[in-house]
């Protein structure tokens, strides 16, 4: 089992894995994204106190969840790049973070368009919204650090440090609506609670977050497979693979 | 179902501009970066031809 897991961790053999699993996360991705817009739309009931703008729910929330998940995801592979100096580790955490930072773009947006409605304000500074502000920028200087450093090597190490000292800004996302008294409401489901909200609505922002969730892995395979090329462009493998004229 | 009509359903409760300004950017999103992603691994492919016919 160790020397299998240890055998796909080379880009070399990473790659054309890869390239077989894009197609089914894609077409999970497609699949859940319809159950779940049918289910937003057409089943899931008018909220009675905010009419049918609550239905931005169904993009707004599974995209901030997105935009933490992914964050700890890439930090945790950053994490291992920097620790077993595993370069394959690295350039997952580099691949994730593009699609993290739409999330959290995405979050921002929707959670504005809500706002207005909602609140008669398009933003507000109070501790939801300025952290998941913040996760927007640590996901920016991440890559912009990354592609500032020529060497990828150097690059790997000095994105992961801002990566693992970024990750304390997560909890504080998640947890800002409990800690301080914000304009944003509390949180849609906790854990442990019975959820307050209707079992269709409930089942509706879970197959979008899934749908999200797939989609991530879809794109980050396609983008880890962009950086293994770029940066292994001199090794035989891909010189092989290239002339093969195979994807 | 929820909605009396069509244009009930685009007109989402007055909401329109607000909910499918949402969700069309995100879908524009998601549509953006494969299109960004497939661009990028096409031209590494061929910068890497290049490279191995040298």
């Amino acid at each position: 089992m160790i020397i299998k897991w240890f055998k796909y961790s080379s880009p070399q053999t990473f790659y054309p894995l890869a390239g077989k699993m894009i197609p089914w996360f894609a077409w999970l991705a497609a699949i859940l994204a319809i159950a779940g817009l049918y289910v937003s739309f057409a089943i899931a009931p008018t909220d009675f106190q905010q009419g049918e703008a609550y239905r931005i729910i169904f993009v707004h929330v599974p995209a901030a969840w997105m935009s933490m998940f992914i964050y700890i995801v890439m930090a945790g592979w950053a994490a291992i790049g920097l620790g077993l100096n595993a370069r394959l580790s690295a350039m997952m955490a580099q691949a994730l973070a593009p699609t993290g930072a739409i999330f959290t773009f995405l979050a921002l947006v929707t959670g504005s368009l809500w706002g207005k409605p909602m609140w008669g304000a398009w933003w507000v500074w109070d501790a939801r919204l300025t952290s998941e502000l913040i996760l927007l920028f640590l996901y920016l200087g991440f890559m912009a650090l990354q592609s500032s450093i020529d060497d990828p090597r150097r690059a790997d190490r000095a994105g992961a440090l801002l990566a693992l000292v970024g990750v304390v800004n997560v909890p504080i996302i998640y947890f800002s609506v409990k800690w301080w008294n914000t304009l944003h409401q509390g949180s849609t489901i906790n854990m442990g609670v019975a959820p307050k909200m209707a079992m269709t609505m409930l089942l509706g922002m879970l197959l979008m977050a899934l749908a999200f969730w797939m989609y991530t892995i879809a794109a980050a395979l396609m983008r880890v497979r962009c950086i293994m090329l770029e940066r292994e462009r001199s090794a035989d493998w891909v010189k092989e693979l290239s002339v093969g004229g195979k994807s | 179902m929820q909605w009396a009509s069509w244009s009930a359903f685009f007109n989402m409760g007055g909401y329109a501009f607000y909910v499918w300004f949402s969700f069309g950017l995100t879908a524009l999103c998601v549509i953006w970066e494969v299109l960004a992603l497939r661009k990028r691994s096409q031209q590494a492919l061929r910068l890497s031809k290049l490279l191995a016919q040298d």
